[in-house]
C-alpha cells in the first residue's frame, strides 16, 4: 500500500510534463518511426559522434534547462520570475570572451579562469537582482526589468562595443563534442548541474528552507529562517546557472553577440519551470520537473521543425500547446471537471440503486 | 476629541505623489537639457519629434496602465501591435479601402483582448502565462502572414501618413534661414486623444474607478459589490482594443509591415508606466503619469546621444539606470507612507 | 413594552462536519441599542455573524427583521434587509478617496457623479463627526478613522441593523472614544448595532445589554446593570461563581525555587505595552486573561516574534539580545504559537519536514540532518505524542487541526528546550491528548525546563502552573500565586478589583 502511494507521490505533481513529453514522443513516431533514431556520424574533427533528433532536442535544450533549474529555485524561494536571465547570460559570456582575447594563448587553466570571471560577474548581477528583491521588497519581476532594460548593452560595452569572436579547441570541446566522448558536451554539463543541485540539496539545508520561505513566509521566519538572505542567494544560485548557459552559448559558436545570445530565453525558462508542475506563485519545487519542461519546450520546437514549420511560425504554435496546458491545469477547469465526474459517478450509483430497487 | 483637527491640506493620494515626482523630474531632466545640451532642445520640434516617433509607445502605455491598475500585467502588447500593422498593411496593398482597415486594426486588438482577458479572469489563469502565450501567437502570425516586409502601397494610405499637422509660430529657424514649422503626425493627435479618452475613463467612469478598486484590494471590491470577473475582464478588453490603435498608428509613422515591429515595446510600455508611478501591484497609476513617463523615457534616450555618449550601448544602460532610480524610489516613498498610516 | 423587536433570531442551528457550531441560540436586538454578543473561543460568536450577514446558510431556525421574517441567502440579501457589517480588517479600498469607498459599488450608471458623492459624503461625515474628507485618500487616515468611513457607508445605505466585529481591536483609546460618540449618535437615530468585542471595560461603558454564547449555546441575555464584570467573566468561562467559591482548594502548588531563567525589564514591542517579566529555572507558569488581552503580544515580545521596541533581558543571569526568533532559539527558547496556520504549519510540507525544521534551523544551513535521522526523529514523535497521519510524508495541511497542532509541539519538543512558551496547545485537541500535553507540561518542569502555558481553559492552567499572570485590556493586572490559584480568585481578578499589581 505504501509502496504504491509513493510511486504516485513521485510522478503525481510531474504528471503534466511527462504527459507532454508522452504525447510528443508518440505523435512523432506515428509520423516518422524513425524520428528518434540515433546515428553515428563523424563530425568535422573525425570524431565519431552521435547525431540524430533526439540528439538535437536533448543537446539544444540544454542552456534553456540550466536555467530552468536556477529559475525554479528563484520562483520557488520569492514567489517571482527573473526576466533579466537572457540579458545577464549575454553579459557573462561577453566576460568569457573578454579574459580569453586578453590572454595570450587559451589553455585550460585560461579557460577555468575566464569561467570563474564570467561566474562572478553573474554572481554580482544576482546579488543585485537579490537585493532589490528581499530588502527593498520589490516583485521580481519589476526589479529584473532593470537588467533586462540594460544588460544586453552592457554585455555589448564590456567587450567595447565588438561581437569577437574567439577560436579554440577547447571551447569547441565545450561547446560540441570532446574528443572521443560522442554525447555533446552541453549535455554532460546539464547532467553535472543536475548532479550539483543534487549535491546541494544534500549537504545543505537548502530545499527545506526555500520550500518554507515560498510557502509560508511568516511561520519560516518564526522558526529562525532568515528569508532575506534565502532570496538572495536564490538570486546567486541562478547567477551562477546564467553563467554556464552563457559560456556554454559562446562556445558553440565561437563568439559573442550580445542581441542574439539566447534571445528571448528568459520566457521560455519560465515557461519550463511552470510545464514542469512548479507554481509560478512560489512554494513547493521539483527540479527534475522544471528540466523535463525544458526538454518539452525543445522537443516542441524541434518537432515543428521536422514538420517543416518555418522557424518564424514556431512561436504561433507554441503559444497554442501552452494555452492548452495551462488551460486544463487552471483551477477553474480542475473544479469543473472533477465537479462532472463526480455528478457522473452520483448519476451512476443512482442507476444502480434504482436498478436494485426495481428487482427487490 | 479636539485632537483629531482635520489636517488644512490633504496629503497627496499615492497616485497623485508619484505622478507628481515623475512629471518634475522630466522637467527637471529637460530643462537641464535645455540649459546644458542646448542644439535641438531649444527647439520645440524636439517634442514634436519624440511624439511623432512614439505615438503607438504612448497608446501602448496607456493600455498597460489599465491593465496595471487592475494588478494585471499584458506583455503581449508589443506582439498584437505588430501584427495588426502587418495585417493591414497587407489588406491595403491588396486593394482595401481605409475604412475597413481601421476596422480590422480594432477588430484584431479586440479578439486578443476578449481572448485574454476571458481566459485570466474566468479561467483564473496567470495573466503572465496567458499574456505570453498572446505575445508567442501574434508573432507567429505576423511572420505566418508574411515573411518578408511588406510596404504599404496604398495611395490613399499614403497621403494619409505624408500629411502633417502644421503649427508656424512653433516652429524654428534653420542654419540656412529658412524657417521650419512645428510638424505633427496624425498620429499624435489619436494618440493624444487615446490619452484624454483613458483619463476622462479611470477617472469620471465607473468601471475606471472599478479598476483601481480590483487593484487596490480585490477583497473588499467583492464585497463591496464590484464584479471583479467582469471588471477584470473589461480591462484586457480595453487594452487590446488600444493596442489596434497602437498598431495602425505604427503603420502611419513607419508605413510597414515588419516581423520585428514593436520588439520589446512591451517592456518599455511597461517601464513608462513603472517611472509614471503606476504599481504592478495594483491599485495605483494615473495616464497622465504613464505620458510623462514615456516621454522621461524617450528623452533620456535622446539627452544620451546629445551629450556625446556615441555608443550604442549607453541608451540603453541608462534607461536601465532611470528605471532602476524610479523603482527604489517608489518603493522607498510608498513604504515611509505605510509607516506612517499603521500607527 | 412589547413591540417587535428590530431582529429576532431564534433557534438558530448551525452544523459543521463533524461539529454543532450553533446549537439553539436566540438573539433579540431592539432598535436603538447597542448590543455586546460575547464569547470565548469556540463560543459561535463568528458563525452567528456570518449567518446574519449571509456568508453560511442556517440549518434551522428563524431571522426576523421588524417582524417580518427574512432569508438571508447571501451577502447582498443581508444588505436588502438593512444589515451592514463592519468588520475587523477593513474592507475597504485604501488606495480610493473616503467618498469613493462610500459611494463604490453601489451605483449603477456608467459615469461616476464624483461632485455628488463628495457633497454627501462631507455631509455625513460631518454629522458622524468623523475627522476625514472626503477628497482625502483613505489609506491616508489612521485605522480608526477608515474604520468610522465603513460604519459611515453603511449609515448612508440606511441600515436598521449594523454589527461591529471587533473593532476596537487596533485601536488605542483616543480613537475608541470616538468610536464610541459615532456609536451613540447612532444609537439615537434608532440603528441596532450589535458590538462583537472581548473587551470588558468596553463592553461596560457603551452597551446596553449582552449576550453571552459558550460552545455553541445561549448562556443568556443580560441588561449590562444587571450584570457585574465578575459575573460576566464567570459566565463566559462557564462557570457560576456561587460554584466556583464551594469548589475544593486545589492541591496548593509549591512556587518552583531556584534560579532565574529569564528575566526582562521593561520590555516592549510594536504589539505589547511594556512589561516585565521573569521565569525561574523548572518553573510552569501561565499568563491568563480573556482573549485579547495581551497575553500572546507578551510572550511574542519574549521570543523576539515581534519587532522588539525597549527592554533588557537576561537569560541564565547574562544580559542577551533577543531581536529575531533565532536569537531566542539559540538561547534555549522555543515558541508554539497561537495561530497555527499562519505561524506554525508549512502546509504544503510532509509530517516529518514540520516536524525537524526548528532543529534543522538551530544546526544551521550547512548541516543538514540526515533522511535516515529525520525519519526517525519524525517516527518518534508520532509515536509518542500520537499524531493521526497516513505517513510521515503526508503534507501537513490534510492533517486535522489538532493533529496539526501536535506536530508543530513535536517540532518545539525536538529542540530541547530550556523554556517553552507553548500558547493555546490545546486548542482544537481531544481531551484524552489535552490531559496528555498537560502530563507532558509537568513532566518538562520536573526535568528543569521552563515552561509558560496559556490556554483559553483555566482548569488547565490551574493544574499545570505554579505562577499565573493576569491580564486585561493589554495590560497585566495581577499575579496569582499559592492559594490564590483558584478559578474564583482568577475570574475576580481578570474582571477587576482586589489583587491589582501596581504598573
Amino acid at each position: 500500500m505504501s509502496k504504491k502511494r509513493s510511486i504516485g507521490q513521485i510522478l503525481g505533481p510531474l504528471a503534466i510534463p511527462l504527459i507532454a513529453i508522452g504525447i510528443l514522443v508518440i505523435f512523432n513516431l506515428i509520423r516518422d518511426p524513425e524520428f528518434f533514431s540515433i546515428v553515428i556520424k563523424h563530425n568535422n574533427d573525425g570524431n565519431a559522434v552521435l547525431a540524430g533528433n533526439l540528439i538535437s532536442i536533448v543537446n539544444g535544450a540544454s542552456e534553456l534547462a540550466i536555467l530552468a533549474m536556477g529559475m525554479t529555485i528563484v520562483t520557488a524561494a520569492c514567489g517571482g520570475q527573473d526576466i533579466s536571465v537572457g540579458a545577464a547570460a549575454a553579459i557573462a559570456g561577453s566576460m568569457f570572451v573578454k579574459v580569453l582575447k586578453s590572454v595570450q594563448e587559451i589553455t585550460g587553466v585560461t579557460v577555468v579562469l575566464a569561467f570563474l570571471a564570467a561566474c562572478v560577474i553573474a554572481m554580482i548581477f544576482g546579488a543585485f537582482n537579490g537585493t532589490l528583491v528581499a530588502v527593498f521588497k520589490i516583485q521580481p519581476m519589476i526589479a529584473t526589468l532593470i537588467l533586462y532594460t540594460c544588460g544586453r548593452s552592457i554585455a555589448y560595452w564590456i567587450n567595447g562595443g565588438a561581437t569577437p569572436s574567439v577560436e579554440s579547441s577547447i571551447l569547441n570541446a565545450w561547446g560540441s563534442f570532446i574528443p572521443g566522448i560522442p554525447i555533446p558536451t552541453p549535455v554532460l554539463i546539464v547532467i553535472l548541474m543536475a548532479i550539483i543541485f543534487g549535491l546541494l540539496f544534500k549537504f545543505t539545508s537548502l530545499r527545506l528552507f526555500t520550500q518554507s520561505v515560498g510557502i509560508n513566509e511568516s511561520a519560516a521566519k518564526l522558526n529562525g529562517i532568515n528569508a532575506t538572505w534565502i532570496k538572495l542567494l536564490s538570486f546567486i544560485i541562478l547567477g551562477v546557472c546564467v553563467a554556464v548557459a552563457g559560456t556554454i552559448g559562446v562556445s558553440r559558436l565561437g563568439l559573442i553577440n550580445h542581441e542574439t545570445l539566447l534571445l528571448d530565453v528568459e520566457m521560455d525558462t519560465i515557461l519550463a519551470v511552470a510545464i514542469g508542475g512548479n507554481s509560478l506563485g512560489g512554494g513547493r519545487f521539483r527540479l527534475s520537473g522544471s528540466i523535463i519542461g525544458a526538454y518539452v519546450i525543445q522537443m516542441l520546437t524541434i518537432t515543428l521543425y521536422a514538420m517543416k514549420v518555418p522557424s518564424t511560425d514556431v512561436k504561433a504554435y507554441k503559444a497554442i500547446v501552452i494555452v492548452i496546458l495551462v488551460v486544463i491545469g487552471s483551477p477553474v477547469v480542475k473544479k469543473k471537471f472533477s465537479k462532472f465526474v463526480g455528478d457522473l459517478r452520483r448519476k451512476r450509483a443512482a442507476r444502480s440503486e434504482n436498478s436494485e430497487k426495481g428487482a427487490a | 476629541m479636539e485632537d483629531f483637527k482635520i489636517k488644512k491640506r490633504e496629503p497627496f493620494s499615492d497616485t497623485k505623489l508619484l505622478m507628481t515626482i515623475t512629471i518634475c523630474i522630466f522637467f527637471g531632466m529637460y530643462i537641464l537639457a535645455m540649459i546644458f545640451l542646448k542644439g535641438g532642445f531649444l527647439h520645440f520640434q524636439q517634442i514634436g519629434d519624440l511624439l511623432n516617433d512614439n505615438t503607438s509607445l504612448i497608446i501602448v502605455a496607456c493600455a498597460l496602465t489599465i491593465v496595471m491598475i487592475g494588478g494585471g500585467i499584458d506583455i503581449s502588447v508589443g506582439a498584437v501591435t505588430s501584427l495588426v500593422v502587418m495585417s493591414c498593411v497587407m489588406y491595403l496593398n491588396s486593394g482595401g479601402n481605409i475604412f475597413v482597415s481601421i476596422l480590422l486594426a480594432l477588430g484584431i486588438g479586440l479578439a486578443f483582448g476578449v481572448v485574454q482577458g476571458f481566459l485570466i479572469s474566468y479561467l483564473e489563469i496567470q495573466p503572465f502565462i496567458v499574456t505570453l502565450a498572446g505575445m508567442f501567437f501574434a508573432r507567429g502570425m505576423t511572420t505566418i502572414l508574411s515573411d518578408n516586409p511588406q510596404k504599404v502601397e496604398h495611395e490613399g494610405f499614403k497621403e494619409l501618413m505624408s500629411s502633417r499637422i502644421e503649427i508656424p509660430w512653433l516652429g524654428y529657424t534653420a542654419n540656412n534661414g529658412n524657417k521650419i514649422p512645428f510638424r505633427l503626425e496624425i498620429g499624435v493627435i489619436v494618440a493624444i486623444l487615446c490619452v484624454i479618452a483613458v483619463f476622462f475613463l479611470l477617472r469620471k467612469f465607473r468601471l475606471g474607478r472599478n479598476f483601481y478598486a480590483i487593484g487596490g484590494n480585490q477583497t473588499s471590491a467583492m464585497m463591496l459589490g464590484i464584479n471583479v470577473k467582469r471588471t477584470r475582464f473589461l480591462s484586457y478588453v480595453i487594452s487590446g482594443l488600444l493596442c489596434g490603435i497602437a498598431g495602425y498608428c505604427f503603420m502611419m509613422h513607419t508605413g510597414a509591415g515588419n516581423a520585428t515591429n514593436a520588439a520589446g515595446m512591451e517592456m518599455n510600455a511597461i517601464a513608462s508606466a513603472i517611472i509614471g508611478g503606476t504599481l504592478l501591484t495594483g491599485g495605483v497609476g494615473s495616464v497622465i503619469g504613464t505620458f510623462f513617463g514615456t516621454m522621461t523615457l524617450t528623452t533620456i534616450k535622446k539627452i544620451v546621444v546629445s551629450s556625446g555618449l556615441n555608443d550604442p550601448w549607453w541608451q540603453s544602460i541608462t534607461t536601465g539606470g532611470m528605471l532602476c532610480f524610479f523603482i527604489i524610489l517608489q518603493s522607498v516613498v510608498l513604504k515611509r507612507r505605510q509607516k506612517k498610516r499603521v500607527l | 413594552m412589547q413591540e417587535a423587536s428590530l431582529l429576532e433570531l431564534r433557534g438558530i442551528e448551525k452544523r459543521f462536519p463533524g461539529v454543532l457550531a450553533l446549537n439553539n441560540v436566540d438573539f433579540t436586538l431592539q432598535s436603538g441599542e447597542i448590543h455586546a454578543l460575547m464569547g470565548e473561543n469556540g463560543a459561535g460568536k463568528s458563525t452567528l455573524i456570518k449567518i446574519l450577514t449571509g456568508v453560511y446558510p442556517m440549518d434551522g431556525g428563524s431571522v426576523t427583521v421588524e417582524g417580518k421574517k427574512v432569508h438571508i441567502a447571501s451577502p447582498q440579501d443581508a444588505q436588502n434587509n438593512g444589515i451592514s457589517t463592519v468588520y475587523q480588517e477593513i474592507t475597504l479600498c485604501p488606495n480610493l478617496t473616503v467618498a469613493e469607498n462610500m459611494y463604490i459599488g453601489r451605483d449603477k450608471g456608467l459615469m461616476v457623479k464624483q461632485k455628488d458623492y463628495e457633497k454627501r459624503a462631507d455631509e455625513i461625515l460631518s454629522q458622524l463627526q468623523i475627522p476625514a474628507r472626503a477628497r482625502q485618500q483613505l489609506g491616508n487616515c489612521s485605522l480608526a478613522v477608515q474604520q468610522m468611513v465603513a460604519i459611515a457607508r453603511a449609515v448612508d445605505m440606511q441600515c436598521k441593523v449594523l454589527i461591529l466585529d471587533e473593532p476596537t481591536s487596533s485601536l488605542d483609546d483616543k480613537e475608541v472614544n470616538m468610536l464610541f460618540s459615532l456609536m451613540r449618535d447612532l444609537k439615537a437615530r434608532g440603528v441596532g448595532i450589535i458590538f462583537v468585542t472581548h473587551f470588558l471595560e468596553q463592553v461596560y461603558e457603551v452597551c446596553d445589554r449582552i449576550t453571552v454564547l459558550r460552545n455553541g449555546e445561549l448562556v443568556g441575555e443580560y441588561l449590562v446593570e444587571d450584570l457585574p464584570q465578575v459575573q460576566l467573566v464567570a459566565k463566559m468561562m462557564g462557570k457560576e461563581l456561587e460554584e466556583l467559591n464551594s469548589l475544593s482548594e486545589t492541591e496548593e502548588k509549591k512556587s518552583a525555587t531556584g534560579e532565574t531563567f529569564y528575566e526582562a525589564e521593561d520590555l516592549s514591542s510594536s504589539a505589547a505595552f511594556p512589561f516585565n517579566y521573569s521565569i525561574k529555572k523548572g518553573e510552569v507558569n501561565g499568563f491568563t486573561g480573556l482573549l485579547g488581552s495581551g497575553r500572546s503580544e507578551s510572550v511574542r515580545a519574549i521570543f523576539g516574534a515581534d519587532k522588539v521596541n525597549s527592554g533588557t533581558v537576561k537569560v541564565k543571569g547574562k544580559p542577551v539580545k533577543i531581536n529575531k526568533p533565532i536569537d531566542a532559539m539559540k538561547n534555549g527558547i522555543g515558541y508554539l504559537a497561537e495561530d497555527r496556520k499562519r505561524d506554525g504549519i508549512i502546509s504544503e510540507l510532509s509530517v516529518r519536514e514540520n516536524i525537524i525544521l526548528a532543529m534543522q534551523v538551530m544546526k544551521g544551513f550547512w548541516r543538514p540532518i540526515s533522511r535516515s535521522e529525520q525519519e526517525a526523529f519524525a517516527d518518534e514523535y508520532i509515536k509518542a505524542l500520537n499524531i493521526k497521519t497516513a505517513s510521515r510524508e503526508t503534507p501537513i495541511g490534510s492533517l486535522s487541526g489538532g493533529n496539526q497542532q501536535k506536530v508543530i509541539l513535536a517540532r518545539w519538543l525536538l529542540t530541547h528546550p530550556e523554556y517553552l512558551i507553548l500558547d493555546e496547545p490545546t486548542r482544537g485537541i481531544d481531551v484524552g491528548t489535552k490531559l496528555e500535553i498537560q502530563k507532558l507540561v509537568l513532566k518538562l518542569a520536573e526535568d528543569g525546563v521552563s515552561v509558560t502555558f496559556i490556554s483559553s481553559e483555566v482548569e488547565e492552567m490551574l493544574r499545570t502552573c505554579s505562577r499565573l499572570i493576569v491580564m486585561r485590556d493589554r495590560h497585566i493586572v495581577g499575579e496569582l500565586t499559592g492559594s490564590d490559584l483558584n478559578q474564583a480568585q482568577v475570574m475576580k481578578t481578570i474582571a477587576g478589583g482586589e489583587a491589582k499589581n501596581n504598573e
